[in-house]
């Protein structure tokens, strides 16, 4: 019997993001993006505060036309299971600089802890490596977060990981909620100030 | 008679697939419908293009609002029957006022044989309107090019969501049963 989630997915975000420097992050909605908010609002996130499934396919958008930065999709068990497919559709374009991570923390903790298929044996990663993801990994213990923010930042391939986290609610940190104002910021730190006048 | 409309149809796909190289389309996400299927040709085989299978039509969305951020223009081709697939992903379009630009394959009106696609066909129209996309149609090939020229540049000229529906009249009506 696997132990229960027990992961602060706070700690582990401010973890992964460490040193961060050029590194593009598209954010699933609810936890994720607070968790990610409550590191720094940063012009090169994009916080999705709906558009559920989204969020991996955003980051292959972004992949595609960004192919010299490193993009991360950090998101829920939730939010990655409501678009399952885009799994097989990133695997069978292989963008070596896209990251997937998700957050697992077994339940929809925006409303009222309902339990996610993972709660039920739904593995992400073997999902993920069913699909054709070259690298897959589940982390559960804190001694694996540094290699797995070492491969976010360095590793030059496709992977998805999935640290299986704490359901525990933490205070909102909420990132700005105009879309425009979101598109706008991170188009301008991305691609320059004129980004805005095209 | 049966109609043959291949080399008309040749001839639309090769205005869209200019005006997507003349105005920076550079990529296309699609699920396949056969009246896309030389548009997907013709962007497949360029390698200047890259052209994105899909599994459901609302990762096209996300895909062209995150290559929107990355500076790159994309499009998304489907049938009418996906529309509804993208309903609520169509909100990322409007909320955040990203180019968004898509080309619908009719199915479900002019001449339909298949009742299953009527419900989807018939409310193609309605749904992307509700989700505050502005719709153009096309009936006549010699249309495809002028109608494509000005949604792209209303797309990304303008910051929202446009859909071209390419109609059962234009394509040909799909036939399952061969006319005597």
């Amino acid at each position: 019997m696997t132990q229960a989630p027990h992961l602060n997915r706070r700690e582990v975000v401010t973890a992964l993001l460490a040193g961060r420097s050029d590194l593009l992050v598209v954010a699933g909605l609810g936890a994720t993006a607070w968790d990610v908010a409550s590191v720094a609002d940063h012009p090169l996130d994009f916080p999705l505060w709906g558009a559920m499934g989204g969020a991996a396919m955003v980051g292959l958008g972004l992949a595609f036309a960004q192919p010299s930065r490193k993009v991360l999709v950090i998101t829920g068990d939730g939010e990655i299971l409501m678009g399952m497919g885009s799994l097989a559709t990133i695997a069978a374009q292989r963008p070596r600089n896209l990251r997937v991570v998700v957050m697992d923390n077994e339940c929809y903790a925006e409303t009222g802890l309902q339990r996610t298929h993972t709660a039920f044996g739904a593995d992400i990663a073997a999902i993920a490596l069913a699909c054709g993801f070259p690298h897959a990994r589940t982390a559960r213990e804190a001694d694996e977060i540094e290699p797995l923010r070492e491969d976010i930042h360095q590793l030059d391939d496709l992977f998805l990981a999935v640290i299986k986290v704490a359901p525990t609610d933490y205070p909102k940190a909420l990132p700005p909620r105009d879309g425009a104002y979101l598109k706008n910021r991170m188009r301008a730190a991305l691609l320059g100030p004129q980004a805005v006048f095209e | 008679m049966r109609q043959n409309r291949s080399d008309l149809a040749r001839h639309w796909a090769h205005d869209i697939y200019e005006v997507f190289r003349a105005q920076g389309v550079s990529m296309v996400s699609y699920v396949p419908d056969a009246g896309h299927v030389d548009l997907i040709k013709l962007c497949e085989a360029d390698d200047r293009m890259r052209a994105v299978s899909l599994t459901s039509e609302e990762e096209g969305v996300a895909f062209a609002a995150g290559a929107y951020l990355g500076g790159k223009r994309a499009a998304l081709l489907m049938q009418s029957s996906g529309v509804g697939n993208c309903i609520n992903m169509l909100s990322l379009i409007k909320t955040c006022q990203l180019p968004f630009l898509t080309l619908v394959t009719m199915r479900g009106e002019f001449g339909e044989f298949n009742p299953w696609q009527i419900p989807m066909g018939q409310a193609t129209p309605v749904v992307l309107s509700a989700m505050g996309l502005i719709v153009y149609r096309v009936d006549a090939p010699n249309e495809v090019r002028d109608v494509l020229e000005a949604a792209v540049s209303l797309a990304f000229g303008s910051y929202c969501g446009v859909a071209v529906l390419l109609s059962q009249r234009l394509i040909g009506t799909k036939r399952f049963v061969e006319e005597k």
